[in-house]
């Protein structure tokens, strides 16, 4: 029996663990997951990395490192795609072999969802459950809970940003437009958002967002992306942009559904000021702080 | 005739010539870009996002070229990876440079129907059957030039007379381009699939084989790679290259099957797909390394994703089997004389490695 789980606080983490916390423990498995990203984590991470993989990653291979000793099993999911004709980024199908074949004799936990292929969520929780018990009518339970649970959470965060952002205010507000584990990160987004937060500006994140209505929204900036993560911010930028003063598109060295999107957005977005920062593990602060007081200073200015 | 319609396409390798028939069926004047050059690379690198892969920019430096000398409607195909967002990209910058033009993207699926309505809407005029000619003659260009191709990888290292191999190979691909029916295509194939068997060439007994994977566009496209197939060669090296058009059909008609059988030539080192040719990268060495070759060479643009994935498990797999793996990355900002002596240090080492394998 399985008895010690770690999930790495990096990735799809920021988007599940909710769903996947609960449901674990439903199962009565004890849960270790990996402290915020440090220094550390992160300079492990890049030590093991190829050269050229994205910084996200990087971070997330310090933190399988950092739980390898201290649990029975490390838990990597694998998500390829989640709507039909639509895909996630390549980096997450290859996590289980990636980690694989940088960690000697390590043993992981996976699950595959693919629905292109017919591999749903609620089948591939019911095989990680069996890992567990072998009763299905509990592993059901678990699922259920565990799901409704991560969607009143969801559903909360949406209404609060809602209210939080039909109120109107003196402060400056910013979009700002990044993947979870980006800006969520404490290495990564945590230095912007306290830098924003320190000249006193109002932050909307694009996660935070129905997904229906973000993936009908999107639409309209670009027919043809098939990336979902991208879809989703690509449609909270057209939700939200009406309430903002200012967009903020927040990236890691070299992500490349990004590079292309982004990019786009720049060229499609004409009606509200953008700065795009790109972040690699050479950052410096003084340079990051400046970008984004300039910034908030130009919004300033144009609210006057 | 100001408003005729003019259409063009980009450059993978001499691929040109098997497009060709295809974009014929369109009904208007076809305009081939030119050859990539230095030029085409910073027109396309300067206008292109910037972290963006190389083949985007050499995409966009061919139809800069091609809408400049007078094209009007671009074609661009589709599917995988982030080759399949290109098309959106591109059509928006060049607008945003101010070109005037229509933007088609087609090929997204071999989903007939699809396809030939795609047709239809620029050519109204196209009958089923035209179209089916189109692909057939495509499809017999595509073969001829791959098998050619093959030849020419194995023995232009070998050759006794400096550059007979290029000087046929250029009469090969003016002839091909003009075959107008099958049966003229199948007419060149087998001249020249002749002619090429009696290149003269002193080839050893037992030569070093060294086999390029990776990505798809760095490996088909020699401009893109600095010519890394013909520098290998250059030093007395049988290349070998898996991958091509014809190989890519036969994966996309072969779908999860091929990807199993990938995987399973890959294990232990995976249990899973790894996104595009990343898979067959990793399989296609692991067998190499079973199978007495010598040495593979990696390539892919800087960032490739499904390639970085397959980096780190080659890693493994040339360390547990002992079997030398070079990686080189491609960008807008390459050197080629960094690549000329990494190359060369590669082949030195494979040499020695010889010498001292056959000591033993």
């Amino acid at each position: 029996m399985i008895k010690k789980v770690g999930i790495p606080r990096a990735l799809l983490y920021y988007k599940y663990h909710s769903l996947w916390e609960s449901f674990l423990k439903e199962l009565g498995c004890e849960l270790v997951i990996s402290p915020k990203t440090n220094k550390e984590i992160m300079n492990t991470g890049i030590g093991i990395a190829v050269d050229e993989c994205c910084l996200p990653v990087k971070i997330f291979l310090g933190h399988v490192s950092y739980l390898k000793d201290k649990v029975d099993y490390i838990f990597i999911p694998r998500v390829i795609s989640l709507y039909k004709k639509e895909f996630l980024c390549v980096k997450f199908w290859a996590l289980y072999d990636v980690v694989k074949n940088n960690f000697e004799g390590i043993k992981i936990l996976d699950y595959t969802i693919d629905i292109n292929n017919k591999k749903s969520e609620k089948m591939a929780f019911l095989k990680l459950g069996l890992n567990f018990t072998k009763n299905p009518l509990r592993i059901k339970r678990a699922y259920d809970t565990a799901k409704i649970k991560a969607q009143e959470q969801k559903e909360m965060l949406i209404k609060k940003q809602e209210i939080f952002l039909k109120t109107k205010s003196d402060k400056i507000k910013i979009l700002i437009v990044s993947h979870p584990y980006t800006i969520y990160d404490e290495f990564l987004g945590g230095p912007i958002t306290k830098l924003l937060q320190k000249q006193d500006v109002e932050l909307i994140y694009s996660d935070i967002v129905d997904e229906k209505e973000a993936f009908k929204e999107s639409k309209k900036i670009s027919n043809d992306l098939y990336w979902t993560f991208n879809k989703e911010f690509l449609g909270a930028v057209g939700i939200y942009k009406k309430y903002v003063d200012g967009i903020i598109f927040l990236m890691t060295f070299p992500c490349g559904p990004d590079s292309l999107v982004v990019d786009l957005c720049q060229r499609k977005i004409k009606d509200k000021p953008i700065a795009v920062i790109t972040l690699d593990e050479l950052q410096a602060e003084a340079g990051l702080k400046t970008r984004l007081e300039s910034f908030v200073d130009i919004l300033k200015m144009r609210r006057k | 005739m100001s408003n005729a319609k003019k259409i063009s396409f980009p450059h993978m390798g001499n691929y040109y010539i098997a497009f060709r028939p295809l974009v014929e069926l369109f009904g208007c004047e076809v305009i081939v870009p030119p050859a990539i050059t230095k030029r085409t690379m910073e027109l396309g690198s300067k206008n292109s996002p910037e972290a963006v892969c190389v083949p985007f920019k050499y995409n966009l430096g061919n139809y800069i070229e091609a809408l400049d000398m007078g094209a009007n409607v671009l074609i661009q195909s589709a599917g995988g990876c982030r080759f399949g967002f290109y098309g959106e990209v591109q059509n928006e910058v060049l607008k945003d440079m101010g070109y005037k033009f229509e933007f088609i993207q087609t090929l997204s699926n071999f989903n007939i129907k699809k396809i030939s309505k795609d047709f239809k809407q620029i050519n109204p005029k196209l009958t089923n059957q035209k179209i089916t000619k189109g692909f057939i003659l495509a499809f017999f260009k595509m073969i001829a030039l791959d098998k050619i191709d093959k030849i020419i990888r194995e023995n232009i290292g070998f050759e006794v007379e400096k550059d007979s191999f290029e000087r046929l190979h250029k009469k090969f691909l003016n002839k091909l381009d003009m075959a107008k029916n099958l049966l003229a295509i199948k007419a060149v194939e087998r001249e020249y699939l002749r002619l090429f068997k009696k290149v003269n060439v002193n080839k050893p007994k037992n030569p070093l084989r060294v086999a390029v994977v990776g990505e798809l566009y760095i490996l088909m496209e020699p401009f893109s790679n600095y010519n890394i197939e013909k520098e290998l060669g250059k030093r007395g090296v049988v290349v070998i290259r898996f991958l091509n058009l014809t190989s890519m059909l036969h994966e996309y008609l072969f779908g999860m099957k091929h990807i199993n059988k990938l995987i399973k030539h890959a294990s232990p080192y995976l249990k899973y797909h790894i996104g595009a040719h990343g898979t067959a990268s990793v399989a296609i060495a692991h067998r190499l390394a079973h199978e007495g070759y010598d040495g593979v060479i990696h390539i892919k643009p800087f960032g490739c994703m499904p390639e970085v994935n397959a980096m780190s498990i080659l890693h493994k797999v040339s360390k547990d089997h002992k079997f030398p793996i070079m990686y080189f990355s491609f960008d807008s900002q390459t050197s080629e004389t960094g690549i000329k002596t990494r190359l060369e240090a590669f082949y030195d080492m494979l040499k020695m490695r010889r010498e001292k394998n056959e000591k033993n």
